[in-house]
């Protein structure tokens, strides 16, 4: 017995190690005097970025950063109505509940006027509550989730997002597979915890199914998993000619590689969640051949707006190619930067009805509109991987 | 087909859980401590191994040896600074210090280097892939298997025939009257420190190589696993930590192969209960009672 004591033990030592971590992050900036909110005061507008810079999938948080950073550092060449943005970040280490946290100090202690962030649908839910209630606007970059913007019909009036829904890349993905790759017999393969990875698989198999294919197995894992070998075989064994893999580039690249190792040697696909540098590095190039993914932009685009962004990027950091996460981070802080001009004021009331009207506003992941959801209308691109090179297959309108 | 795939599975999976349960039942064995920080000494062996092939540019068995050496350094550390002091307090005061450094050890490697994950290089070793009776082994999951019984009958040879492994059964069977026949039990309890970490050191480096993926809370689960694989076994006994380790993987394995991969974790904890439950001293354990 002493040993499942130790266990519970260990469980609540863990608990408030994470609480304890949460709170030393905000030690930096305090709230120092001030009466009213004082995100507009000055020649500055504070945003707040609550993203994952470290943690599970710190990769997309830093992404998001440079794009940010990259925006911001254009925009404020001029300025917006002749201020300056200046942006707080704060690290949710990938987890909603530091997620939950850093919202709550950049609203109360830090008063920005918008919140931009998280990076993964879960963390991005845990926030919506509190721009609710602040009437603070909220805008996800890559929050794909459905429920972020409206749930059940109702709108979240103050959350929007800079990408498309898990539906959309879900229905995306079961027409590729049915329409070019010729699959009738998928297995789909989901991570259990994440709202992102069972959203698209839910589209995934409605759109699937109405094409004439059939899902052959459904699996599922726990984040955090390392060995998936058993599972797979498992897969192997119900014969599929085609996975759909929505899920995380850690485990997606473990899974892959896996996959490649037992002789399952079927298309793979997934989604925008795929997309980081890390995935390449997890599953090596050679396992990565013959996968595809639904994504926000392509390098290889030949627009010339997505050139420039592309070639500034490179400029700033060291000769780096953008992924999906910085083109969309860079999006938010023009589609940020256009609401708070036709705002005219640093006002977040004023700063969401403008980001609600936005209309045909050309950014690099496509021209968008918002609609009634608060969600963008814009195509999506479907990219191949080969000999560890994302190629760009063909562009999806919606 | 399918079976044998998942057992080959099994086994690979096994093999790491056994290479750290030797770690773990040794050091059980010597000085009744249940060391949960041997999880995150395996993953310290992680780090040290990829940062000897990433940065000093190593090949594998230099990056096993420095490894070893610097998780045996460590494991002295640590075995001087937090347990030595507690040699004579309760049992579960030495057990709550060991969570306590187990988690100083996770969110100090987070504080130094971040909590993003790496990979391993995948030309450190080659991997190649072969059939037989149908189902596809690796290469490397051969070499875990290899390295894991090697070590396994290494140790057993060090505790069976040499003076360091005598000191320590004695140690083990009454520290009082070791020290009274003129052992030197703080070395001893040193020297068994540093083994048992130098194994989990190596099971690191071979997860990392593996797995591809590491990261600083990695040895938590698998920290787990080992301790339910050498209570499976019989906490203390050397071969029976081995065996818990590849029946536990094999377990695993089979709940996956059987659509329950979501139960897997469950299932292991399950094992531990039920081991507890009805053969306290494990598989290989022998029920004895102490005279008086």
């Amino acid at each position: 017995m002493d040993k499942r004591k130790a266990l519970g033990i260990a469980m609540s030592l863990m608990l408030s190690a994470g609480v304890v971590a949460g709170c030393g992050g905000g030690a930096k900036e305090t709230a120092g005097g001030d009466k009213k909110a004082a995100g507009g005061s000055g020649d500055t507008i504070k945003i707040g970025a609550n993203l994952e810079l470290s943690g599970g999938v710190a990769s997309y948080g830093q992404s998001l950063s440079e794009g940010l950073d990259l925006a911001l550092e254009e925009i404020n060449k001029e300025g917006v109505n002749g201020k300056k943005i200046e942006v707080v970040k704060v690290d949710n280490k990938s987890d909603p509940a530091e997620a939950t946290a850093g919202a709550l100090k950049l609203v109360s202690q830090n008063k920005v006027v918008t919140l931009v962030g998280a990076a993964t649908s879960t963390s991005t839910l845990s926030q919506v509550q509190i721009a609710e209630k602040n009437k603070i606007p909220l805008i996800t970059p890559t929050g794909t989730n459905p429920d972020i913007t409206s749930k059940a019909g109702k709108v979240n009036d103050f959350v929007f997002r800079t990408c498309f829904i898990d539906p959309f890349q879900g229905t995306v993905a079961a027409n590729f597979a049915s329409n070019e790759l010729k699959s009738k017999n998928a297995a789909v393969f989901t991570e259990t915890s994440s709202d992102y990875s069972k959203g698209l698989a839910k589209a995934f198999k409605e759109s699937y199914a109405k094409n004439g294919g059939k899902v052959a197995a459904e699996e599922a894992y726990v984040k955090g998993d390392t060995d998936f070998r058993a599972t797979l075989t498992r897969i192997k064994a119900a014969n599929p000619d085609f996975v759909f893999l929505p899920g995380y580039y850690e485990e997606v690249g473990l899974i892959v590689k896996q996959a490649r190792e037992i002789g399952l040697n079927v298309p793979f696909m997934g989604g925008d969640g795929w997309d980081s540098p890390k995935l390449i590095e997890i599953a090596g190039a050679k396992a990565l051949n013959n996968t595809y993914i639904t994504n926000h932009y392509s390098v290889e685009d030949s627009d010339p707006k997505v050139q420039k962004f592309v070639s500034a990027f490179k400029a700033k950091y060291k000769d780096k190619t953008p992924d999906g996460f910085a083109a969309l981070g860079y999006d938010t802080g023009y589609l940020l930067a256009d609401a708070i001009k036709r705002a005219g004021d640093a006002d977040p009331v004023k700063i969401k009805d403008a980001l609600a009207s936005t209309k045909d506003l050309q950014l690099v992941s496509g021209k968008i509109t918002i609609d009634a959801q608060h969600n963008p209308v814009k195509s999506a691109a479907i990219l191949e991987y080969k000999d560890g090179k994302q190629g760009f297959k063909m562009k999806v309108n919606p | 087909m399918e079976f044998i795939q998942q057992l080959v599975n099994g086994i690979s999976l096994g093999s790491i859980y056994a290479l750290i349960a030797l770690g773990y039942t040794m050091v059980y064995g010597i000085i009744k401590l249940i060391n949960f920080a041997h999880g995150d000494i395996f993953m310290i062996g992680a780090f040290i191994g990829f940062y000897a092939i990433t940065v000093l540019k190593l090949s594998f068995f230099p990056a096993l040896l420095i490894s070893m050496t610097a998780c045996a350094l460590f494991g002295v550390t640590i075995e001087r600074i937090a347990y030595k002091p507690l040699r004579n307090a309760t049992r579960i005061a030495a057990l709550i210090t060991a969570i306590g450094v187990s988690l100083l050890i996770e969110y100090g490697t987070i504080y130094v280097r971040g909590a993003q994950p790496e990979a391993y290089p995948s030309t450190v070793l080659p991997s190649t892939e072969f059939k037989f009776l149908g189902a596809t082994i690796n290469s490397q999951s051969l070499l875990i298997l290899g390295v894991s019984l090697g070590l396994m009958i290494l140790l057993q040879f060090i505790v069976h025939k040499t003076k360091i492994g005598k000191a320590m059964r004695a140690v083990s069977y009454d520290t009082e009257a070791a020290r009274l026949m003129g052992i030197n039990v703080d070395n001893t309890i040193s020297a068994t420190f540093a083994i048992g970490s130098a194994l989990a050191g190596a099971a690191g480096v071979i997860f990392g190589i593996y797995y591809i993926k590491i990261e600083p809370l990695m040895g938590i689960i698998p920290g787990l696993k080992a301790f339910v694989a050498a209570v499976l076994g019989g906490i203390g006994i050397i071969p029976g930590a081995m065996v818990g380790g590849l029946l536990l993987g094999v377990i695993e394995a089979m709940v996956s192969a059987l659509g329950y991969s979501l139960w897997r974790d469950g299932v292991a904890f399950v094992v531990l209960i039920l081991i507890l439950i009805f053969r306290p001293s494990g598989l290989f354990g022998k029920n004895m009672r102490e005279k008086v």
